[in-house]
């Protein structure tokens, strides 16, 4: 579980979080979503230790992060994976070189387990073919898996996606959403999607939170969206034809 | 003030470099790796620069030494001098800004852009000292590349100097070994390793902290070219002041 507390982040004199606070569930898919400009990068940013709050606590199970010295904090990125919006594989490897990496800078596994392990979870993500080949040889969907891939290698506990189906076709996408999900429930891990796709929020989202401004102006399920009397929500979860309709026939219980 | 601010900046990435060291046995790989695509690949264009170098040396003393009275030996003493003294270690270094530095900080620049040095931080692991510290190791090894270009050099310039019929191989060799001063070679590789150290360091800071595209790592290459030479310029003068004057 994570659990954010009055997050404030500053660039200067640019407010960009104004006072997060919310809870992210164990087991659970939990979606950002907002309009761009809203926040939702350095909000994610912050929770994966990228950026430090001005003001603020997140706490990861328990621990506060903001109290944790070096070496802790370096203790508690090893249970983080992460699924950056491009993949952010490195070019110099091939796709299992990719996934074996944070076995290979944080374990003393030998050579035989770690590939016995990376081959589990290219088969978990359906991509047992491409082994060798470097990320440049790959299609971007592939490239998704193979970073999805290298960031449950190692067991995480906590999971972030920034816009993991950003670029992919709507068939693609849909398979990283689901495996996603997939792969949160069979670890139990705590999942936090960074995304403005309307297909994942309702295909994946259990808990979504809508920043605006730098503010949670909304949070829910997908199934509370639908009778949400928040007018920006509305209009931006509903901007395009084909969601107007489906609330329609939610709304009329088709 | 940005001048300021950026050397501040220089001096807290060599800092954080040396923090929270990588795996060895990671580590090891990486040095092995930063030694081919630094020096050993840098070989080819070392030897061929030096080569030519050391050839027009040789033909640009001789052809400005048109004076009987001046021994004909000082042809072979002037290239020595010159290229153990200055085109091998600076001038070398100055066209190794332009190779090795543009690789270091597109290579990391690259990395920034892509997010793949995000992704590092995230995993726990200190980038600065993943991607700079093996570079700052492997050249170490550049020494060894200049000792090479000065023998090439010499070579160059007997070759030219001999059988370009300016003087006797003999009149070369009693040159070249005239007058020899154990110290130049002491300050020659001294300021090798200092030019090493900033070949390493100020191109990683360019592509480390850069912002933006593909656009901008080609403009923090350029900036990275002539910082680096403007740098390696500056401290040649300071260190041939300190030990030479």
């Amino acid at each position: 579980m994570i659990k954010v507390e009055n997050l404030h982040k500053s660039f200067g004199e640019t407010k960009v979080l104004k006072g997060i606070s919310t809870t992210f569930e164990q087991g659970k898919t939990n979606l950002i979503i907002g309009q761009s400009g809203s926040g939702k990068t350095v909000f994610l940013k912050n929770l994966i230790g990228l950026f430090e709050p001005n003001e603020g606590n997140i706490f990861y199970d328990q621990q506060k992060y903001g109290d944790l010295s070096t070496s802790n904090r370096t203790e508690l990125r090893k249970k983080i994976g992460m699924v950056f919006q491009g993949g952010a594989l490195f070019d110099s490897m091939t796709v299992e070189e990719n996934v074996m990496f944070p076995l290979k800078m944080f374990t003393k596994k030998s050579n035989a387990e770690m590939l016995h392990r990376v081959h589990e979870v290219l088969e978990r993500v359906n991509l047992n073919e491409a082994n060798q080949k470097y990320p440049a040889e790959i299609s971007g969907g592939m490239q998704k898996r193979v970073s999805i891939a290298r960031a449950i290698v190692n067991y995480p506990k906590f999971l972030f996606c920034d816009e993991p189906n950003s670029g992919l076709d709507p068939r693609t996408a849909t398979v990283i959403d689901k495996l996603i999900q997939e792969i949160t429930k069979e670890n139990n891990i705590t999942t936090v999607i960074n995304t403005h796709d309307m297909n994942s929020v309702f295909e994946i989202g259990e808990k979504i939170i809508y920043l605006q401004d730098g503010i949670l102006a909304w949070e829910g399920t997908k199934d509370e969206i639908h009778h949400s009397n928040n007018k920006d929500l509305s209009d931006f979860v509903y901007s395009s034809n084909l969601f107007r309709k489906v609330r329609q026939a939610y709304q009329k219980g088709l | 003030m940005n001048y300021i601010f950026s050397i501040g900046r220089y001096f807290l990435m060599i800092k954080g470099t040396f923090k929270k060291m990588t795996k060895r046995r990671v580590l090891w790989n990486l040095i092995f790796q930063e030694v081919n695509d630094l020096v050993i690949k840098s070989l080819g264009i070392i030897i061929f620069i030096s080569f030519f170098i050391g050839a027009v040396v040789t033909i640009q003393t001789a052809l400005n030494l048109t004076n009987p009275l001046i021994p004909r030996e000082l042809i072979g003493f002037a290239a020595r001098q010159s290229i153990i003294l200055e085109f091998a270690p600076t001038f070398v270094s100055v066209i190794m800004a332009g190779k090795v530095g543009s690789f270091i900080t597109s290579s990391i620049g690259t990395m920034r852009v892509t997010e793949q040095i995000d992704a590092l931080e995230v995993m726990g692991i200190n980038s600065l000292n993943y991607l700079v510290f093996p570079k700052i190791i492997a050249m170490l090894f550049y020494p060894f590349a200049i000792a090479i270009a000065m023998f090439v050099g010499i070579g160059g310039a007997y070759l030219a100097g001999v059988y370009g019929g300016f003087l006797e191989a003999d009149e070369f060799l009693n040159g070249l070994t005239d007058d020899f001063t154990p110290f130049h070679i002491f300050y020659a590789f001294f300021k090798t390793f200092i030019f090493a150290f900033l070949l390493a360091t100020i191109p990683a800071y360019h592509g480390y902290y850069m912002k933006g595209g593909a656009l901008e790592v080609g403009k923090a290459s350029t900036t990275s070219f002539v910082w680096t030479s403007v740098v390696i310029i500056i401290a040649n003068y300071i260190i041939t002041q300190l030990l030479l004057s």
